[in-house]
């Protein structure tokens, strides 16, 4: 299902939720303690400065620290306040992970995920299984409900990135790598065992599960993978070869804070070259200038990722992502920018831990 | 400009085009290199079996013939030049190399016969690394020598082969590995693709089967791939990268040479005579191999020595590349030269040291000179052994002098690739012979660049493939 706004709609109803979100936010009934008091110490009321998507540039980019530091309940709503929450972890190879709190927003997004792809991409009533960090990740209710919402239970295996991470920074390479092993020892048994149709996992858990076995021959008719860079090449191998050009796939850019934000599907013309469209309104991406981050880049060029999230359950104002990615103009199925090729920000310069599961 | 040159992948017979490319401009010319992601080579390492039957399916002396064959294609002919009709002559190759590399054209073809006479002696190579052993060992894994019946087999069925691109030459190392059936998964160094590609062309037109190459310009991570993929490799770098892989059994590490030349006692008062022999071993191929000399030790006329040595070396001074007469090599990424010339000076600063050839050099140590960035020949005399710069290796004619007694070289000189003792100490011959840190001794006033085909260098590739197991009873079946 694509959007059926126009470029001009899709902008209107992005200004019109961006008040209804400040409204929400930053009004004492609704908001949680942490903007609330945030705003009594700004100098300047959101409530009357932000009239449209444009003027969130007043804020100043939000320091993700803060989810380290804070307790989560600083940023329960109001309106939310005699419900549990989840809270969901991102981070924390060392130290104190960043957490931030939600309750259907996962839902919310992954049902929006399914509606798009129709009911024959991933087969309803078919079941799912998870290979990828699970543990106080939002990814692993996600994938579960998305299964569920589909018709389908969800069997999982579980990595643990912030160990793999620490084994490859400890130079125990032979170790990680067993790891790998371990996990894909487990997940082929599931899916020699059992009757499984769709996977979520990791590109690169998706290639050594691939290398133990056909996934056609298995009887896998969808993947759907995020998590780590994917460069037009390396899409190309996924999907020729590893998926053997048979096995419909949905690679997707997320995070905790964002949601997911879904691919338009690849062209020829694409070359293999991804693009990604947030959830938007609920989540906006920018691509802006990395040493200027109050200019948006040209189409066609690289810049940094600028995260908007606003829904009801979480608000965060232009949080600049560790992502580089190339600025792509709205296409038919979403009506606004799209960020192309993303990668670890400043990876051509810097040496990142990145992909090793 | 003439239409972009493409380098595929070589995906054991099949020629690959990636989207993911390295590019270069050579005088003009693109040339694009297609990068393999690392999966990609993990999942063709599943060829490696239908490689071995295609090697297998032909006798091992044939083998050898294709061997000298291709040496000839290697150096005269005119062989493939990537994707397309486009053909590459030997000129070709020269000058591709040295503007990827920035070593001169003579270097360059000077490297070309040094991997051209590696491939048409295979004969005597493969002689030398087996003691003499018939090639029928690799077509019935075993034979009679000496009245005993000798059986060897393989340890893997290939060879990664992590390559440098310090200096083409290096490449000999793995081609008697074909004529042994084994074969090989390369990643070739990031500014030199082009010669082992060039060797597999020229192997494939000579009669190797082409399901016998894999060819993979990749990342670090690629090159793990390549290097856990395989049963047996080998891998060039750093100390670091030696660092990485030595805990590996399975992955033959080469890092710094910091090859040596002794003088003994009974030669040390002839120094003068044999100062061309250590001015080759320092400066020969531009100091770019692990096989060039980066100490001297001599037990007196250590200064004498040093200032000798000092202005001979830098006598020798940056050249256009395409001057006959060029010895040094340009940096392809001057980054490199700067941070090589800052240490350098930075651990001058630690007391013990003297830059002698700063008396005699025409400038700084790196200059821009010919469109390039060169260091200069550098030769430091230290006063003490343990000083940082005393046994520390350099991609340039670098050198250090100590002035040590002789009875204290062999624990002097660490872990050194070769070492050219110019002596006739018989004792101490023999002391120098049983010594645990040397991988490869010249005895007398020969440089450490010596070749002799039928010695192994750098480790024994046949011990490294093939392991000897106890053979008895009846044969009838083997023939």
């Amino acid at each position: 299902m694509s959007s059926t706004l126009t470029v001009p709609q899709a902008q209107a109803a992005l200004d019109a939720w961006t008040r209804e979100m400040i409204a929400w936010h930053f009004s004492p009934a609704t908001g949680c303690d942490y903007w609330l008091s945030w705003a009594k110490e700004a100098g300047w009321n959101p409530l009357k400065e932000i009239n449209c998507f444009a003027d969130l540039m007043r804020f100043d980019h939000f320091d993700d620290e803060v989810l380290r530091k804070e307790q989560p309940e600083r940023f329960v709503p109001k309106a939310y306040a005699n419900r549990p929450y989840n809270i969901f972890e991102t981070g924390g190879t060392t130290g104190m992970p960043k957490q931030r709190v939600g309750w259907d927003d996962y839902k919310v997004d992954y049902e929006e995920f399914s509606d798009h792809y129709g009911p024959d991409f991933f087969p309803k009533g078919t079941n799912w299984l998870m290979v990828g960090p699970t543990g106080p990740r939002r990814l692993r209710l996600a994938i579960e409900h998305l299964a569920n919402y589909r018709g389908g239970s969800c069997y999982f295996v579980d990595l643990d990135p912030r160990w793999v991470k620490r084994l490859i920074a400890m130079g125990e390479g032979a170790m990680a790598r067993k790891y790998q092993e371990h996990v894909i020892d487990q997940a082929a048994t599931i899916i020699r065992h059992r009757n499984i149709q769709c996977i979520f996992t990791t590109p690169r858990l998706l290639e050594n599960l691939a290398e133990r076995m056909s996934l056609v021959q298995a009887g896998i008719k969808a993947v759907f993978a995020g998590g780590t860079t994917m460069t037009p090449q390396y899409v190309r191998f996924v999907v020729e070869e590893v998926l053997e050009g048979k096995i419909n796939f949905a690679p997707t850019y997320g995070n905790t804070l964002m949601g997911l934000a879904i691919s338009r599907k690849l062209k020829p013309e694409d070359k293999y070259s991804l693009t990604y469209y947030a959830p938007q309104p609920r989540a906006t991406l920018r691509i802006v200038h990395p040493d200027r981050p109050n200019e948006l880049m040209p189409y066609g060029e690289y810049g940094r990722v600028e995260l908007t999230t606003m829904t009801r359950e979480f608000f965060v104002p232009r949080f600049l992502e560790r992502d580089e990615a190339i600025r792509r103009p709205p296409c038919d199925e979403f009506p606004w920018d799209g960020v192309g090729d993303v990668r670890p920000f400043q990876s051509l310069t810097k040496t990142i831990i990145e992909g090793v599961y | 400009m003439s239409e972009t040159l493409h380098l595929p992948v070589l995906r054991f017979g099949r020629p690959y085009e990636s989207l993911d490319r390295l590019r270069f401009n050579v005088d003009g010319q693109a040339i694009e290199v297609s990068l393999a992601n690392s999966g990609l080579i993990r999942r063709d390492l599943k060829l490696i079996p239908e490689a071995v039957r295609r090697l297998q399916a032909i006798p091992s002396a044939k083998l050898a013939d294709a061997m000298e064959k291709a040496a000839d294609l290697f150096l005269t002919g005119n062989l493939p030049w990537g994707l397309g009709d486009r053909l590459q002559s030997p000129d070709d190759y020269v000058a591709v190399l040295s503007q990827l590399t920035g070593m001169p054209l003579s270097l360059g073809r000077l490297n070309m016969g040094k991997v051209h006479a590696a491939m048409a002696n295979i004969r005597a190579v493969m002689a030398g690394l087996t003691r003499g052993m018939s090639f029928d060992l690799f077509d019935k894994g075993f034979i009679r020598q000496d009245g005993l019946d000798v059986n060897f087999f393989p340890q893997t069925d290939s060879l990664g082969v992590l390559l440098p691109s310090n200096s083409p030459g290096v490449n000999s190392l793995w081609l008697p590995a074909l004529v042994m059936k084994i074969p090989v998964v390369l990643k070739p160094g990031r500014e030199d693709p082009i010669t082992p590609y060039r060797l597999v062309q020229a192997m494939i037109a000579a009669g190797f089967p082409a399901e016998a190459f894999g060819f993979y310009p990749t990342s670090h991570d690629g090159g793990d791939a390549l290097l856990f993929g395989t049963g047996r490799a080998i891998a060039f770098g750093s100390d670091a990268t030696v660092r990485k892989y030595a805990p590996y059994r399975h992955i033959q590490v080469h890092g710094s040479g910091r090859s040596k030349v002794l003088f003994g006692d009974d030669f040390a008062d002839d120094w003068r005579k044999h100062l061309g022999v250590v001015v080759q071993s320092i400066a020969s191929n531009g100091g770019r191999s692990c096989i060039n000399a980066s100490a001297v030790l001599i037990s007196r006329h250590g200064a004498e020595l040093a200032d000798a040595l000092a202005k001979e070396l830098a006598a020798i001074v940056p050249r256009a590349r395409t001057d006959p007469q060029a010895v040094l090599c340009g940096f392809a990424n001057p980054a490199v030269a700067r941070g090589i010339n800052d240490r350098i000076d930075e651990l001058l600063q630690t007391p013990g040291a003297e830059d002698v050839t700063a008396r005699y050099r025409q400038g700084p140590r790196m200059i821009e000179a010919h469109g390039q960035t060169f260091l200069q020949p550098t030769l430091i005399a230290c006063s003490d052994p343990t000083h940082p710069l005393a046994n520390t290796e350099y991609m340039f004619p670098f050198a250090s002098v100590l002035q040590v007694p002789q009875a204290e070289m062999i624990g002097t000189i660490g872990e050194s690739l070769v070492v050219s003792a110019i002596t006739h100490d018989r004792d101490w011959t023999i002391d120098l012979m049983t010594s645990t840190n040397i991988e490869r001794l010249n005895i007398g006033p020969y440089p450490t660049n010596r070749v002799q085909w039928e010695q192994p260098h750098e480790g024994n590739l046949f011990e490294f493939l093939y392991r000897r197991r106890a053979l008895q009873g009846d044969l009838v079946a083997a023939g």
